[in-house]
């Protein structure tokens, strides 16, 4: 037999194994999309440009990960963690692994459902492959870094601190609430604002960091976790393309969707641009350069012009969030900095040569906004009286940060935004947070707030060390980087190098 | 709008890996004279305006091997544009409107 071209192999393979319910109504057989209002008229329009087959999606997956796993043992065997650039290096790794890895499993859970639920033999299809490999990108982000989980503290307990600690709440309460929403909106929320819109602020730095900074296995993963990742970016844009051309109706939902996740979406890269500045010993790029880059020029002047087409406008509060550019990392890793005692990473005063990277970096903000503060909490750390905040934060209702952003155009000046919903006061770090919340009030005020959780008794007790305790932090875990057992342990594994004799034994 | 379909740039994110992702720059440069290459620790970026074109005949001439256009997805990390064309011959990507 000829062998079949991709196009008939795709049609044989998935829409001709597809059939038309006869005993029971298709309304019966999908019962979810249709109650978010949008209007779908013909499922067979939805376009997979990879024309991706069972056989062949497994064959390369395969070739992935056999790549992968290979580079993995390689590193165990030539004992890799020791051509890091640095061992303060590894708390970027430590937030990825914290936050980053249980969204990949959060997404498994929900693409299968999508897997299940969309009417289209086409869109399920690639939903399925999707959810297959979130749950491949899950194992293997555990795989590659439990090799540093033997030397390393803050990577032992990654699924209970997902859970319970207050700034993995942030992406924690983002995925419960894309999760939460109907599957269209999980569509535009994960496929199109997270996959397509947001991928290459979230995981470039990451991985290109990683690849700088010595850590082959990280880079390793997360490269052949993104060679998927071209796969769900071309989803979320087919997703997005289908719904508007199904019906006009659709596009102010969609444009309210894609505000809403925009926003959303953002607020969570404060957590890649602190990583992205501070976390990296060598450094890539600014998170300035990357958001200017991956954003203002790729999605503003690329992919905005596409949608209007259809009638789609850029994200409201999309000014706000380039108008933060040049101080979004200082403010959050000065709030870590503050509160990394009760975190599973440890942060430290950067060097001067960092300080001076940022100048150069950030020539407008960086000396006129942020170096007193570094250079004063260096002199108290130098002078033994390294202080950590004595309190809890004001979180945001919407996104949980720390209430730490400031007034648009005034960066000394703390943003503070409030709404009353049936006799109760809720506060937000933005106007793009409140506006999310005048939205959807109901959904937002049952948000599980780790501040709050404490206050109420929820949290293991109402002293820092039972908190601590209900964490899961050990001992080495937290605090300050100098001084740290990480600290202390890479010194001793590069001090006299050469004559050091190897452990042995079991 | 400021820049056409024409003018806008598409482009992909490879990993640096090897001879095989050169090779695989070296046909896409071949196809895509106005394509600019850049990279990024562990990265090469292929920028070009309107239109980028990635063929299986080019990329095998290159390799000296056969190579279905399924195996560009072992390369590829990111992309910007829209991917119109993914056939057994080339793989397009460029902007729609």
């Amino acid at each position: 037999m000829a062998k079949m071209s991709m196009k008939a192999r795709y049609s044989a393979l998935t829409r001709d194994l597809s059939w038309e319910p006869s005993y029971v109504s298709e309304q019966d057989v999908f019962p979810h999309t249709t109650f978010e209002g949008i209007k779908i008229h013909d499922w067979s329009k939805w376009e997979d440009p990879f024309r991706l087959t069972v056989d062949a999606y497994y064959k390369y997956q395969t070739e992935k990960d056999k790549r992968l796993y290979a580079v993995l043992d390689g590193f165990a065997q030539s004992q890799g963690h020791l051509s890091l650039s640095d061992a303060r290096y590894v708390n970027a790794m430590k937030i990825f692994l914290q936050g980053v890895t249980p969204l990949e499993y959060a997404a498994h859970r929900h693409f299968a459902y999508l897997a299940r639920q969309l009417n289209g033999a086409g869109p399920r299809f690639a939903a399925l492959c999707q959810s297959i490999d979130e749950l491949r990108h899950t194992q293997t982000e555990i795989h590659t870094l439990s090799n540093y989980n033997k030397y390393y503290g803050g990577l032992h307990n990654f699924p209970q601190q997902f859970d319970r600690v207050w700034y993995l709440s942030v992406p924690k309460s983002f995925f419960d609430d894309a999760m939460s929403a109907g599957p269209f909106e999980f569509l535009i929320s994960i496929s199109f604002a997270f996959e397509y819109l947001l991928t290459n602020l979230l995981f470039v730095p990451f991985m290109s960091g990683a690849s700088y900074n010595g850590d082959l296995p990280s880079m390793t993963f997360g490269f052949s976790a993104q060679s998927d990742e071209s796969r769900h970016m071309t989803l979320g844009l087919e997703a997005i393309k289908f719904l508007l051309e199904q019906d006009e109706a659709n596009v102010p939902i969609v444009q309210a969707w894609i505000d809403k996740w925009f926003w959303r979406g953002y607020r969570l890269t404060a957590l890649v641009a602190a990583m992205l500045d501070y976390m990296l010993p060598r450094k890539v790029m600014s998170w300035a350069e990357a958001f200017e880059l991956y954003f203002g020029q790729q999605m503003l002047e690329g992919l905005f012009p596409d949608l209007a087409y259809y009638g789609i406008r850029p994200p409201l509060h999309v000014k706000e969030a380039l108008a933060e550019k040049d101080i979004l990392s200082h403010q959050v890793y000065w709030t870590l900095y503050q509160f990394s005692f009760a975190a599973a990473f440890t942060t430290t005063v950067p060097t001067a040569d960092e300080l001076n990277w940022f100048s150069a970096q950030y020539p407008d903000t960086f000396d006129r906004y942020f170096r007193g503060n570094w250079e004063k909490a260096g002199r108290i750390a130098a002078g033994g009286g390294r202080f950590f905040f004595q309190g809890l934060p004001q979180l945001c209702q919407t996104c949980q940060i720390p209430m730490l952003f400031t007034e648009p155009g005034d960066p000394a000046t703390i943003c503070q935004r409030s709404s009353d919903f049936r006799g109760e006061h809720y506060n937000f770090c933005s106007d793009g947070c409140k506006w999310i919340f005048d939205r959807e009030p109901e959904k937002y005020i049952q948000a599980w707030l780790p501040v709050h959780q404490i206050y109420q008794g929820s949290c293991g007790g109402p002293s820092v060390p039972e908190v601590l305790a209900w964490y899961g932090l050990q001992d080495g875990d937290s605090g300050e980087y100098h001084g740290s057992a990480d600290e202390q342990n890479w010194a001793r594994w590069h001090a006299g190098a050469g004559i050091e004799t190897a452990v042995t034994g079991g | 709008m400021t820049e056409s379909t024409a003018t806008r740039e598409v482009g992909v994110h490879l990993q640096e890996s090897g001879d095989d992702t050169r090779l695989l720059v070296a046909a896409i440069e071949a196809d895509n004279p106005q394509a600019n290459v850049s990279y990024l620790p562990g990265i090469v970026s292929v920028k070009t305006p309107g239109k980028l074109t990635i063929r299986r005949e080019s990329v095998e001439a290159k390799l000296g091997r056969e190579w279905e256009t399924h195996e560009f997805q072992l390369a590829i990390i990111s992309y910007l544009g829209h991917i119109g064309t993914w056939d057994d011959d080339e793989i397009v990507i460029s902007w729609d409107h």
